[in-house]
């Protein structure tokens, strides 16, 4: 089981948390002019890598709110966490060489 | 290739069985190929077999990151059925369950495939009625489907617990589903696609898929450049990986499931049972241990192993259900990467790339299709357009949104 720093309430075990997969997706503004290719795009295609992960998280059976995680998919340590909002911090290792597709 | 027969284990019988052929060659890679398959588990050497015996193609390859068959096909838990909701999928399942069953005859290799039948419990009023319109949906469809009251459930089964923390309050029941041995499986196919020239190159990972203008020219792996005029990607949980290689973005997340085996037992558990909403599901093999699959892990993963906490849940449930497996030992746990698409639906067909094919998002339930998946399969590398059977699972499908949502038959949530 994972343990994960909720960046409100501090580390916690993985089961009190929920995964809502890939993080950092924006909503595009102008939803009216898109194209069905973007559209679908921004809907269902994900990164999936194999490495590091920027996901999002939610504590569910704690405090409730969503933030970031960074995680290895392979290794699955956690590199970072961080609040909706905030800017990405600077991880060790990889997650620092990944940063500019995160 | 060597006939498999009453006759031939005799003949061999009397001769120490020192007279057995290789199953399959360890060919030297040719430089060039009419089609590559990336991905020898089940999906991929039945695409070959097919490919081969369907439509004549002699000139193809199979390549493997490792060894045959030792990806998601030595991974799941054997289960083979075609009852799910929706016509696309129906069908697209039913024609792979005809083809099991003739499987081994046309193999000439005993895949052993057992019809014992599958049970998909419901334990609330909710449930049951999805159970009642799935059971009409497959009678419509042609597939054999009944509901069972809870009474019938006893008699099948015994010592089952129907007074759970989750009562059961019926199920519906596939009689001609089952399971089949997997390895097995495998290797039929490997050994009769071998038998028409298909070469199988082990321990060959891809690196990278050349293309130009828009077209694939090859790959490169880890024994080099191969030359291809048609590729086809058919690696389940590592599609996301090989589908970037070619600028392809692709609707996935890649999961861990899990499964583990109990200590071999004398024979006690005649049928499958499933069950949704309490996400666990078992059987027993011919070899006599509990084969338990369990849901997978929340988050995506390539780990190729699991949680202690999801082996937990999992068990608990079976315990609850069955009490008198409460002190048998489990032997071993595993864990398969399964790629999950968003409508727990498989994407069959073509890419933007010419020449480069896809046969992906089986998610947990992929085993059941390995011979139907081929064969459509097969057909769209050979023709370059999807057969019928598949054409509603292309990957367009995520931009026109004609999604076939089958998350109630997929029986592991997800």
């Amino acid at each position: 089981m994972l343990q994960i720093d909720c960046p409100w309430c501090g580390p916690r075990a993985e089961s009190e948390f929920s995964c809502g997969g890939e993080g950092g997706i924006v909503r595009p503004p102008n939803s009216e002019s898109l194209t069905d290719a973007e559209w679908g795009d921004y809907v269902f295609m994900r990164k999936n890598p194999k490495g590091v992960h920027h996901e999002q998280w939610r504590h569910a059976s704690g405090c409730g709110r969503w933030f970031n995680v960074l995680r290895d998919t392979v290794s699955y340590r956690i590199h970072a966490t961080w609040r909706i909002g905030e800017a990405m911090p600077d991880a060790e290792g990889q997650a620092a060489a990944s940063r500019s597709n995160a | 290739m060597q006939k498999f027969s009453i006759w031939s284990l005799l003949r061999n019988s009397v001769s120490y069985h020192e007279g057995w052929q290789k199953q399959w060659r360890s060919p030297e890679l040719k430089r060039e190929y009419d089609v590559v398959v990336v991905g020898a588990g089940g999906h991929g050497l039945a695409t070959a077999y097919y490919l081969a015996k369907e439509h004549g193609l002699r000139n193809v390859a199979v390549v493997e990151r490792g060894w045959l068959g030792g990806g998601n096909t030595a991974r799941n838990t054997t289960i083979v059925r075609s009852n799910y909701l929706w016509d696309e999928a129906t069908q697209l399942y039913e024609k792979s369950m005809k083809l099991w069953e003739g499987l081994s005859q046309d193999l000439n290799y005993n895949v052993m495939f057992s019809q014992r039948g599958v049970m998909n419990l419901g334990h609330s009023l909710q449930d049951m009625r999805d159970i009642q319109r799935r059971v009409n949906a497959n009678r419509l469809n042609g597939v054999d489907a009944e509901v069972l009251t809870p009474q019938q459930i006893q008699e099948m089964l015994p010592f089952i617990n129907l007074n759970a923390r989750y009562p059961v309050l019926g199920a519906s029941l596939q009689r001609r589903a089952g399971v089949a041995r997997h390895d097995a499986v495998a290797w039929g196919f490997a050994r009769a696609a071998d038998s028409y020239g298909v070469d199988i190159l082990q321990n060959c990972e891809v690196h990278g898929i050349r293309r130009d203008g828009g077209a694939v020219t090859g790959l490169d792996t880890a024994r080099g450049f191969i030359k291809a005029k048609k590729v086809a990607i058919v690696a389940a949980g590592h599609s996301s990986v090989l589908a970037e290689m070619a600028g392809i973005r692709l609707p996935l997340e890649s999961h861990p499931l899990q499964a583990l085996v109990s200590e071999p037992l004398k024979p006690i558990f005649p049928t499958v049972v499933m069950s949704n909403a309490i996400h666990a599901y078992i059987s027993q093999s011919d070899k006599g241990d509990l084969v338990i699959g369990a849901g997978i892990d929340q988050y995506a993963g390539y780990g190729q192993r699991g949680s202690y906490h999801v082996i937990e849940s999992t068990l608990q449930a079976i315990v609850e259900l069955f009490p008198l497996f409460s002190r048998v030992r489990m032997n071993r746990q595993w864990g398969g990467i399964v790629d999950v698409s968003p409508d727990a639906c498989p994407i069959i067909g073509l890419t933007p790339v010419k020449g480069l094919y896809i046969n992906c998002g089986w998610g947990t339930g992929g085993f059941k299709a390995t011979p139907g998946s081929g064969w459509a399969m097969a057909h769209t590398v050979a023709q370059d357009r999807p057969h019928p059977l598949n054409e509603a699972f292309s990957l367009d499908r995520f931009y026109n949104g004609h999604l076939i949502d089958e998350h109630g038959a997929a029986a592991v949530a997800h």
